[in-house]
C-alpha cells in the first residue's frame, strides 16, 4: 500500500516502540454545570500499547464513548493530561486537532454514518479525500480496502443496497483507508446480530491491528470479549481493572 | 470534498429538487412582475419616444406627465421662438378624439397632430410600414399605429386609402401605417398634420399641447431650457428629463408600484422560505454525515464552504430557471397575443437585481443550516 501523504509531518506520530499509543492521568469529564451537571468520568489512569485490540467494556452510561471521544480529540477532558499517539490534546489547538483526527485516527460508528449518496468505494474514500488525495486514486486505494474486508463485488453498490453488516465493513474500510494510527470503533456490533457481530470483530482483528497501530472497541456486548488483547473494564466514570487475554490472537472468523 | 458536497445535495432528489424550486420560484416570479411593471412604466413614456426630432418639449409650468395635458396658445409659440438658442420651435397637438367605425361603433384614439409645413416629430422611415410619411398632406389623411390597425380591423391587409374612420364628423382616411411603441392607454394612434387634428376634435379655445424645439448647435440643450423658463415661464425639458418625470408621476401618484412592490416581496419572501427551509431540512437529516466528517478532519471552514458551494449551485441554477422561465414568458406573450401592445421589459437591471435577490435567499437558507453544522459537536456521531 502507498502511504498516505500528509500535509503536516510534524503532526505524525514518533515511532511506535517509543512509547505508548495513549496516555491517560487523572482524565476526568463533567457535562454541564450546577444542578445539570453530570459526572461521566472520575480521575481515569489508562495506558495503552500499539499493535493491540483494547476492549472498552461496562454497562450502558458508565462512560466508554466519553472516554473514547477525550482520546479520539472528539472532546476536551474536564482535568488531567491526555497523550495521544505521542501528541499532547490537552494543550492542541482547535484547527490542529481537527487535522490531527484526519491524519492519524480512523472512526468506526456503531450507526455506521455512511454518506447515502456516495458507493461503497467513494464512502471508503473519503478520510482520502479530507487529506486532498485526488477523487480517482482516492477510490481506487478504497476499492483495494473494500477488496480486502470481502466487498470487492459491491464497490458500486450505495449504502442502502447494502445490508447492516455489509455497512458496517464499509465503514472499517473507511476507517483504515488513509492508515490511521489509532482506530476508535464505538459499539460496533452493536446494531448487528450475531453472526454479522462476528464477521465484523473478526474483521477488525484480521485488517486493523498492525503493529503500529492502536485499536481500540468499545462494546457491551460480552459475546465479543474474546477478541481483544486486553480488555479495560470500567464502571460508573472509573476504570475496574484491565486484564490482559493471551488467546484472543488465534480468534477464527466464524 | 467539494465533489462530496455536491453528492450530498443532489442525492437527495426530493430535497434538491426542492431548494431549487423554491428559488427559481421566487426568481421567476420577482423578474417577471419586475419586467411587466418596467413594462408599463416605459409605456407610459411611449410618445415621449416616439416622437423624434426635435430636442426638447415645452409646455404648461404645471404638466405633471406626458398625458398632462394643459394647451398653450399661439402666441405662446411665438414667445417659445423669440427666445436666444432656440433653433425652431413647431406644434404638436397630443390628445384623445372619439372614432366612430364603419359598424357604427365608437372607439377612443389618441391624435398627434404634427406641424404642417415641417411634420416634425412624425416616425421616421425604420417605423413605417405602408405608405409615406408625406402622404399625411393629402386631404383627411391619416397613419394608424399597427396595433391599432390590428385592433380595429383583425386580420385585414392593410390597402391605403380603403379604410376610413370618422372623428368629430370628419373624415380619416387611413393612407399609412406605422410601428409605436405600446402605449399604456393601449388606444389606437393616428398621426395627421397639426390642422387636421384640430378638426377631429370638438371645438377648444387652445388646441397647442406642446412646442417641439431645437436647440441652437452651440447653445446646449439644458441651457436652452433654462433661458426658456427665465424667458417665457414655461417649462422645457429634454426627451429624458420628459421621460422621468412621466415615469416619476406615476411612481408617485399611483397604486401601480406598490402593488408589483407587493407581488415581488411575496416572491423573495416565498423563494426565502422555501428554499430556506428545505435547504434546512436537507442540512438536518444530514446533520450526523456532517458529524462524521467533522470527526474525519474537516474542520468548520470547510463545511462552511461546502455549503456554501451547495447554496451557490441551487442558487445558479434556480436563477437560471427564473429569469429564463421570465423571458420566455415576454417572448410568449409578445408572440401569441397580437392584438394587445405588451407591458413587458426585460432590462439588464432586473437580472441583477434579481440575481442579487438570489443570492440573498441561498445565502440565508444557508447561513441557517451553517449554524447547525458548525454548532454541531463531532462527539454527536457517537451517540
Ligand atoms: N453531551 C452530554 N451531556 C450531558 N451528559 C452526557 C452527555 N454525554 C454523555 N452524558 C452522560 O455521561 C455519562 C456517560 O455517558 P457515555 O460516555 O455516553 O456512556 P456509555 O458510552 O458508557 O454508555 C452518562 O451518564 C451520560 O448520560
Ligand atoms: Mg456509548
Amino acid at each position: 500500500m502507498p502511504a498516505v501523504t500528509f500535509s503536516d509531518p510534524a503532526l505524525r506520530s514518533p515511532h511506535p516502540r517509543l512509547g505508548s499509543a495513549v496516555s491517560l492521568t487523572g482524565v476526568a469529564k463533567e457535562y454541564g454545570t450546577g444542578e445539570a451537571k453530570v459526572t461521566a468520568l472520575r480521575s481515569v489512569d489508562l495506558d495503552l500499547p500499539y499493535g493491540e485490540l483494547v476492549l472498552l467494556v461496562g454497562p450502558s452510561g458508565c462512560g466508554k464513548t466519553t472516554l473514547i471521544s477525550i482520546v479520539a480529540g472528539l472532546l476536551d477532558a474536564s482535568e488531567g493530561e491526555v497523550e495521544v499517539l505521542g501528541q499532547n490534546l490537552t494543550r492542541m489547538g482547535g484547527g490542529r486537532k481537527v487535522r490531527f483526527r484526519g491524519e492519524n485516527i480512523g472512526f468506526v460508528f456503531q450507526q455506521y454514518n455512511l454518506l447515502p449518496s456516495l458507493t461503497a468505494a467513494e464512502n471508503a474514500s473519503v478520510p482520502l479525500l479530507v487529506a486532498g488525495w485526488d477523487r480517482k486514486k482516492a477510490v481506487a486505494k478504497a476499492g483495494e480496502l473494500l477488496t480486502a474486508v470481502g466487498l470487492g463485488d459491491r464497490l458500486k453498490s450505495f449504502p442502502n443496497q447494502l445490508s447492516g453488516g455489509q455497512q458496517q465493513r464499509v465503514a472499517i474500510a473507511r476507517a483504515l483507508v488513509h492508515d490511521p494510527r489509532l482506530l476508535v470503533c464505538d459499539e460496533p456490533t452493536a446494531a448487528l446480530d450475531a453472526a454479522s457481530g462476528r464477521t465484523v470483530m473478526t474483521l477488525i482483528r484480521q485488517v486493523a491491528v498492525e503493529a503500529d497501530r492502536a485499536v481500540i472497541v468499545v462494546t457491551h456486548d460480552s459475546r465479543v470479549y474474546d477478541f481483544g488483547d486486553r480488555i479495560v473494564f470500567m464502571s460508573d466514570g472509573r476504570i475496574e481493572k484491565v486484564e490482559a487475554r493471551q488467546p484472543a490472537r488465534d480468534v477464527a472468523p466464524s | 470534498m467539494n465533489w462530496v458536497a455536491l453528492k450530498m445535495l443532489t442525492g437527495d432528489k426530493a430535497k434538491y429538487f426542492g431548494i431549487v424550486f423554491g428559488v427559481g420560484f421566487a426568481a421567476l416570479l420577482m423578474a417577471q412582475q419586475s419586467s411587466i411593471f418596467c413594462g408599463l412604466m416605459r409605456n407610459t413614456t411611449s410618445q415621449i419616444r416616439d416622437v423624434q426630432g426635435a430636442d426638447l418639449w415645452v409646455m404648461d409650468r404645471n404638466v405633471q406627465f406626458v398625458d398632462d395635458v394643459k394647451p398653450l396658445s399661439e402666441n405662446d409659440l411665438y414667445r417659445v421662438r423669440g427666445v436666444p438658442g432656440v433653433k425652431w420651435a413647431v406644434r404638436l397637438y397630443k390628445g384623445q378624439g372619439r372614432a366612430r367605425l364603419a359598424d357604427g361603433n365608437f372607439q377612443q384614439m389618441l391624435i398627434l397632430g404634427l406641424d404642417n409645413a415641417t411634420l416634425v416629430g412624425a416616425p421616421g422611415p425604420a417605423r413605417i410600414v405602408h405608405g409615406n410619411i408625406e402622404d399625411l398632406r393629402q386631404p383627411d389623411a391619416v397613419f394608424i399605429d399597427e396595433f391599432g390597425w390590428r385592433y380595429l380591423f383583425k386580420d385585414e391587409p392593410f390597402v391605403p386609402g380603403r379604410k376610413t374612420l370618422e372623428l368629430n364628423d370628419k373624415r380619416a382616411v387611413i393612407v399609412g401605417m406605422c410601428k409605436c411603441s405600446p402605449t399604456f392607454q393601449t388606444f389606437p394612434i393616428l398621426y395627421c398634420t397639426y390642422s387636421q387634428a384640430v378638426q377631429f376634435i370638438p371645438q377648444e379655445r387652445k388646441t397647442l399641447s406642446f412646442v417641439l424645439a431645437k436647440a441652437d448647435p452651440d447653445v446646449p440643450p439644458a441651457e436652452v431650457c433654462r433661458r426658456i423658463d427665465v424667458q417665457t415661464g414655461f417649462k422645457a425639458l429634454t426627451d429624458d428629463e420628459f421621460f422621468w418625470t412621466t415615469i416619476r408621476y406615476y411612481l408617485q401618484r399611483t397604486g401601480i408600484p406598490i402593488n408589483f412592490g407587493i407581488t415581488v416581496a411575496l416572491g423573495f419572501f416565498v423563494g426565502c422560505a422555501i428554499a430556506g427551509q428545505t435547504f434546512y431540512l436537507f442540512t438536518i437529516e444530514n446533520l450526523k454525515q456532517f458529524g462524521a466528517l467533522k470527526a474525519m478532519g474537516v474542520g468548520n471552514l470547510r463545511l462552511v464552504r461546502m455549503i456554501m458551494l451547495q447554496a451557490l449551485v441551487v442558487g445558479v441554477i434556480g436563477y437560471g430557471i427564473g429569469v429564463g422561465g421570465a423571458a420566455l414568458f415576454g417572448y410568449v406573450f409578445e408572440r401569441v397575443v397580437k392584438s394587445a401592445p405588451p407591458a413587458f421589459y426585460f432590462p439588464w437591471q432586473i437580472l441583477v437585481v434579481t440575481g442579487g435577490a438570489v443570492v440573498v435567499i441561498v445565502t440565508l437558507a444557508a447561513l441557517v443550516s451553517m449554524r447547525r453544522v458548525l454548532v454541531l459537536e463531532a462527539g454527536v456521531v457517537f451517540r
